[in-house]
C-alpha cells in the first residue's frame, strides 16, 4: 500500500486548482475588508488554508476504508455534537451554530457533519452491492441523513442543513432508484413544500419571498440581493479592479467577505473573472469526477461523487444567490468565502477524494 | 445475499472482496452527472452574463446612484435690523429634513410621510413636481424638527432603512415675541401651489420657504441668499467618504430697516385693543419710522410647520389680523383731506387767507343741502379758522370753486389715487376721483354736486394711512414727496416728486394745522408742551347719511377716526397718520399720533444730550503727576 502514498501519486491537479481558487478567495477577502473591522480576515483565511492542507494530508493518510468502518461511531459523535450545539453553543446572529472551543475559536459541528454524511452515504450504498435500490434502504438512508439534517435545521441553519441533501441525492441517483422512487420523491417534495413554509421562520420566509420579488422589501430582506446584483452588474466585462469596486468598498454590499464574497469578486474582476473562477471550479469538479470513475470500489466512488455534489451545490447556491437566481441562504462559496470551519471541512473532503485516488487501480 | 448495513461487522467490506463492487455500473450516470455540472455552470454564467455584459450600464448607474449624494448647504437668511441696528428678526440653528432624490425609492414615500405626520398624497405630489428638476435637487420635507421627529429620522436612517432621508443643519427664523412689527416684517411660509404656478415664483420649488408678507416677501430674493451644494461620496451608512465638490452658500443679506423700534413699540401700544393703523415717516427722506396695523398676528406661529388650525383662525377672524391696514386699507380720509383742498385752493387762486365763508351749520349746493359737522355753524370763517375748526362749509365752498379736476390734480400730486411705491407687498392705491376717473371707472359723467363731498374727504375718495402720511408729509415739507421706504438702502432708488408750491401758501396750511392742536382747534387734546405739533383731525363716515337714517347704528358703522400730525412746525421731521376704525371722532385718534411724536422728540433730546458726553469720553484723560 505504501507505494500508493508517494507524493507523486497525490492528485496534484486537484490540489493546485483548489489552491488557486483559495488564493483568489484570499485576495478578494483582502480587498473586500480593506479598512473595515474585518481587515485581518485575509491572513486568517491564509492560516486556515494552511490548516486545511494539513487536514487534507491527514485525511489522505488514513485509508478511507478505515474511516468507513468508523461510520457508526462518527455518526454517533455527530448526533451528540449537534444535540450539544444548542445547549452550549454561542448565539451568533440569532442562531446557535458554533461551539466555543477556547482561545477565541469556535467550532461549527454542522460543517464536519457533511464529511460524516459523505462517508455514511458511501458506506450504506456501497454495501448494498445492488444496481437497484429497495424502498426499505431508501427510507433507511433518508432517515439516517434526515436526523442530523433536522438537528441542524433547528439551530436554525437551514442553509447548511440543505447541503446534506445533494450528498444523499447523488447517492440515490447513482445507487439506482426505481422510477417509482423518483416519482414519489418528487410528489413528496411537492407536498412537503407548503408544510415547510409553515415550519420556516419569518426571516426565512421573507428570504424566499424576496427571492421571488426582491423589490418587495428593498431595504429589508431584499436589500442584500439588490445590492449584490448592482455590484455584479457594475463589474461589467472586465471588472473595476482590485479594491476599486464601489459597492464593495463603500459597504453597500452586505457581508462581503463571507456570503457575498463572490459578488465582490464579480464587481472587481468582471465577467472575465467569473469565467475564470467558474472554469477553475468546473475543472476541479471534473477532476473529482474523474477520481470517482477511477475509484477502486463503489464506496470510493460514492465518496468522490458525494464530495463533488456537495461542492457543486455550494457553488450553484452561493453564486446563484449573488445574481438573484437562488434565494439568500448562508451557504458560503467553497474555498473562497471567509470561514475556518468551511475551509477545513472542504480540504478534509478533498483529502478523502485524494485518499480514494491513492488507492485506485492503476492500469 | 444482501446484508443490511446495521447487521454487518465493520471493515467486512474491505477484507472480503465481494461481488458487484466495481464502479462501472454507474458510468452512464456519472457521465450524466458531468452534464449536470456543465449545465449548472452554464446556468450560473448566463446569470452573470445577463448582469455584467447585457445590463452593465444599468447597474453601473445604480452603483453610482448608491454612492453619490448631493446635499444642499442652506444659506442663512439675512437678519432684519432696525435703524439703530437692533436685531428685529434673528435666526437660530436647528435641523431640517430633506429627501435626497438621488437615493429616493418610490415605495418609501408612504412610510416616511406617515412617520413624520405628513399626508402621503401631498408628499407624493411634491415628489412628482420635482420630476423635471435634476436629481441633485433635494426635496425639503420638514423644517425646525422637533425632538420626536428627530428621533424618527435617526431611527430610520442607514443601510436597511430610508437612506434618502437627510438631516442638515439650517437656520430658522426667530421673530420678536407677540408679533411686534408683524406687518412690517411679514413671515416665512412654505410656497403654495398657487404661488408655484405664478411667474413671480417660477424659479422656486415645492417645499421652499418664502416670505409671505412684509419685508420677508418684498425682499425675499435679497434675504434668502443662494443655497450652496455639496456633492459627496457616501458609504452604506451615509457617512461621507469623500467630498467631490462644494459650492458654498451665499448668505442672505442683512437688512437695516428705517423702523425705529422705540417708536414702533409706542405706536403698537397706542393701537392696542383698537382696529386701525399708524404710519410714522420722516417727510425729508421718506423713511418709515413706525408702521402698525392692528390687530396684528404673531409671525412665530408660522415658523416651521404652519398649524393649519391657527391659520384658518387667523384668516377667518373678522378683525382681519392678516390685513395690513397701513398700506391696504382704503377708507375715506374725511377732514384730514382738507389741507390738500386748502393748498389746491390757494395755489389755484380760488381762495386766499382773507377769503371768508359764512357757516350756519350747512349750505346748499346744486339743489342739495350739505351739513357741517357743527350743528350751530362756525359763523364767519377764514382759511385759518376753517382748518382749525374743520369747517365743512368753508371747504364745500372752496371745493366747489376749484372743481373736481383741480382738486384731483393737487391730490394726485400729493399721492392720492396712486401707490406710494413703498417697499411692502400688497399696497393699494386708493381712489382719487376726477371726471376722467369717473368716465373710466363708471362710464358716467361727473356731477358737480359730487365735488362737494370730495372736498371734505368723503364721497369716492379713499386713502390708506400710508398715503395720508405721505401726502401731508410731502405737503408740509414744501411740496417734495419722497418715496416712502422701510429698508434703508432703498433710499437710492427714491425719486422725489416735486410740486412748485408757493412757500407762503404752504405756511398758511401749516399754520392752520398748528391751530388745530394749539389754538383751540379740533385736536386741542393732543397738545405737547414744548413741541410745535401740528395736525388735522378727520372723522369719516363709513356709510352715507341715507343709510344712517335707515337705522344702521351698529359699532361697525361708526365713523372712522383719523389724525394726521407732524412736528416741528418749521422743517417737519416726522409726520404720523393714524386711523382708528370706528373710533367715532378724529380728535380721539389725536393722542395716538401725539404719543409717537412725543416719543420721537424725547428720544431725540436724549441722544442730543448723550452726544457731547460721548465725545468727552473719547478725549484722552488729563495726564496726572506732572
Amino acid at each position: 500500500m505504501a507505494a500508493y502514498r508517494r507524493m507523486r501519486d497525490l492528485d496534484w491537479p486537484m490540489l493546485i486548482l483548489a489552491l488557486v481558487i483559495a488564493a483568489l478567495g484570499i485576495l478578494q477577502i483582502y480587498s473586500a475588508t480593506l479598512d473595515s473591522k474585518f481587515d485581518t480576515a485575509w491572513w486568517k483565511q491564509g492560516v486556515w488554508l494552511g490548516c486545511g492542507l494539513l487536514a487534507m494530508w491527514f485525511m489522505s493518510r488514513v485509508d478511507y476504508h478505515t474511516l468507513l468502518g468508523q461510520v457508526p461511531v462518527l455518526y454517533g459523535i455527530s448526533i451528540a455534537l449537534l444535540i450539544m450545539t444548542p445547549l452550549f453553543g454561542a448565539m451568533v446572529w440569532g442562531s446557535k451554530r458554533w461551539i466555543p472551543i477556547g482561545f477565541g475559536f469556535r467550532f461549527q459541528p454542522s460543517e464536519f457533519v457533511k464529511l460524516v454524511i459523505v462517508l455514511l452515504v458511501a458506506r450504506y450504498l456501497a454495501e448494498l452491492r445492488s444496481d437497484r435500490l429497495e424502498t426499505r434502504d431508501l427510507l433507511r438512508l433518508t432517515g439516517l441523513v434526515g436526523l442530523p439534517l433536522l438537528l441542524v435545521a433547528m439551530q436554525p441553519d437551514l442553509g447548511t442543513s440543505l447541503t446534506y441533501i445533494p450528498i444523499l441525492a447523488v447517492g440515490i441517483f447513482l445507487g439506482g432508484p426505481r422510477w417509482q422512487h423518483v416519482v414519489s420523491i418528487l410528489v413528496l417534495a411537492a407536498v412537503l413544500m407548503p408544510v415547510g413554509w409553515l415550519v420556516l421562520k419569518d426571516y426565512q420566509r421573507a428570504r424566499l419571498v424576496t427571492f421571488m420579488d426582491p423589490m418587495r422589501d428593498p431595504m429589508g430582506s431584499g436589500y442584500q440581493v439588490i445590492q449584490s446584483k448592482i455590484a455584479v452588474g457594475a463589474g461589467g466585462m472586465w471588472g473595476k479592479g482590485v479594491t476599486r469596486g464601489s459597492q464593495t468598498q463603500l459597504r453597500f454590499l452586505p457581508v462581503t467577505h463571507t456570503d457575498f464574497l463572490i459578488s465582490a469578486f464579480a464587481e472587481e474582476h468582471g465577467f472575465v473573472g467569473m469565467v475564470v473562477v467558474f472554469g477553475l471550479f468546473f475543472l476541479l469538479l471534473m477532476q473529482i469526477v474523474q477520481n470517482a470513475q477511477s475509484a477502486p470500489d463503489r464506496a470510493g466512488m460514492f465518496i468522490c461523487m458525494g464530495v463533488c455534489a456537495l461542492l457543486l451545490f455550494h457553488a450553484i447556491v452561493n453564486a446563484g444567490m449573488a445574481v438573484g437566481r437562488m434565494p439568500v441562504t448562508g451557504i458560503p462559496m467553497p474555498l473562497m468565502s471567509y470561514g475556518g470551519s468551511s475551509m477545513l471541512s472542504i480540504f478534509m473532503m478533498l483529502g478523502l477524494v485524494n485518499n480514494v485516488r491513492l488507492r485506485r487501480v492503476v492500469s | 445475499m444482501r446484508i443490511i448495513p446495521s447487521e454487518r461487522q465493520p471493515d467486512s467490506s474491505i477484507t472480503k472482496p465481494l461481488v458487484r463492487d466495481e464502479t462501472k455500473f454507474a458510468a452512464g450516470k456519472i457521465a450524466a452527472f458531468q452534464w449536470i455540472v456543465v449545465g449548472a455552470f452554464f446556468f450560473l454564467l448566463t446569470g452573470y452574463w445577463d448582469l455584467q455584459v447585457r445590463n452593465e450600464e444599468i447597474y453601473n448607474a445604480k452603483a453610482l446612484q448608491n454612492q453619490i449624494k448631493s446635499l444642499p448647504i442652506p444659506a442663512p437668511r439675512g437678519k432684519i435690523l432696525d435703524r439703530d441696528n437692533r436685531i428685529i428678526v434673528d435666526n437660530h440653528e436647528a435641523f431640517k429634513l430633506i429627501l435626497s432624490r438621488e437615493n429616493l425609492k418610490e415605495e418609501h414615500i408612504h412610510p416616511i410621510a406617515l412617520g413624520l405626520g405628513l399626508e402621503p398624497d401631498v408628499l407624493e405630489a411634491r415628489v412628482k413636481r420635482y420630476r423635471s428638476r435634476p436629481t441633485y435637487f433635494t426635496i425639503p420635507l420638514k423644517e425646525d424638527l422637533t425632538r420626536e421627529e428627530l428621533t424618527f429620522v435617526e431611527a430610520h436612517r442607514g443601510e436597511d432603512s430610508f437612506s434618502e432621508m437627510e438631516l442638515i443643519r439650517s437656520q430658522f427664523r426667530v421673530y420678536p415675541k407677540g408679533g411686534l412689527a408683524g406687518h412690517v416684517i411679514g413671515y416665512l411660509g412654505e410656497i403654495s401651489d398657487a404661488e408655484l404656478n405664478s411667474p413671480e415664483w417660477a424659479a422656486y420649488n415645492p417645499g421652499d420657504l418664502i416670505g409671505k408678507m412684509g419685508i420677508e416677501r418684498f425682499y425675499n430674493e435679497v434675504l434668502k441668499g443662494v443655497d450652496g451644494q455639496r456633492q459627496v461620496r457616501v458609504d452604506n451608512r451615509m457617512n461621507t467618504r469623500e467630498i467631490l465638490g462644494i459650492k458654498e452658500a451665499v448668505p442672505g443679506k442683512d437688512m437695516q430697516l428705517t423702523i425705529d423700534l422705540d417708536l414702533q413699540v409706542v405706536a403698537e401700544l397706542a393701537m392696542q385693543g383698537r382696529r386701525g393703523a399708524v404710519v410714522a415717516l420722516d417727510p425729508r427722506s421718506g423713511e418709515i419710522l413706525a408702521l402698525v396695523s392692528a390687530p396684528s398676528y404673531d409671525p412665530n406661529q408660522f415658523v416651521g410647520r404652519v398649524n393649519s388650525r391657527d391659520l384658518v383662525a387667523l384668516m377667518s377672524d373678522a378683525a382681519k389680523p392678516m390685513f395690513n391696514r397701513a398700506v391696504q386699507a382704503q377708507l375715506a380720509p374725511g377732514s384730514t383731506f382738507k389741507p390738500i383742498v386748502a393748498i389746491a385752493g390757494l395755489e389755484a387762486g380760488v381762495i386766499d387767507e382773507n377769503t371768508t365763508v359764512h357757516c350756519s351749520g350747512g349750505a346748499s349746493f346744486y339743489g342739495r343741502y350739505f351739513k357741517c359737522h357743527k350743528k350751530g355753524g362756525h359763523g364767519t370763517v377764514d382759511l385759518h379758522k376753517a382748518l382749525a375748526q374743520s369747517c365743512d362749509v368753508y371747504f364745500y365752498t372752496a371745493g366747489n370753486r376749484l372743481g373736481i379736476d383741480k382738486i384731483a390734480e393737487y391730490a394726485e400730486l400729493a399721492g392720492f389715487g396712486r401707490k406710494t411705491g413703498i417697499d411692502l407687498p400688497g399696497e393699494k392705491e386708493g381712489t382719487m376721483p376726477s371726471s376722467k376717473w369717473k368716465i373710466r371707472a363708471l362710464r358716467e359723467k361727473w356731477y358737480a354736486g359730487e365735488t362737494i363731498s370730495v372736498a371734505i374727504g368723503q364721497g369716492a375718495v379713499t386713502s390708506s394711512p400710508l398715503q395720508l402720511a405721505h401726502a401731508i408729509g410731502g405737503l408740509v415739507a414744501g411740496g417734495v414727496w419722497m418715496r416712502p421706504h422701510i429698508v434703508r438702502e432703498a433710499k437710492a432708488a427714491t425719486a422725489a416728486r416735486r410740486a412748485d408750491l408757493k412757500t407762503e401758501n404752504v405756511m398758511k396750511v401749516i399754520n392752520g394745522m398748528y391751530a388745530v392742536v394749539n389754538e383751540g382747534g379740533t385736536g386741542g387734546a393732543s397738545r405737547i408742551p414744548g413741541i410745535e405739533f401740528c395736525g388735522k383731525t378727520g372723522t369719516a363716515q363709513r356709510i352715507s347719511n341715507k343709510l344712517m337714517d335707515l337705522g344702521k347704528h351698529g359699532d361697525e358703522y361708526k365713523d372712522d377716526a383719523w389724525f394726521v400730525g407732524f412736528a416741528p412746525r418749521s422743517a417737519p421731521e416726522i409726520v404720523v397718520a393714524a386711523l382708528w376704525e370706528n373710533g367715532v371722532h378724529g380728535n380721539l385718534a389725536g393722542p395716538i399720533v401725539r404719543d409717537i411724536i412725543k416719543a420721537y422728540f424725547d428720544k431725540k433730546a436724549r441722544s442730543d444730550k448723550k452726544r457731547p458726553l460721548n465725545v468727552a469720553s473719547v478725549q484722552p484723560p488729563p495726564a496726572g503727576g506732572r
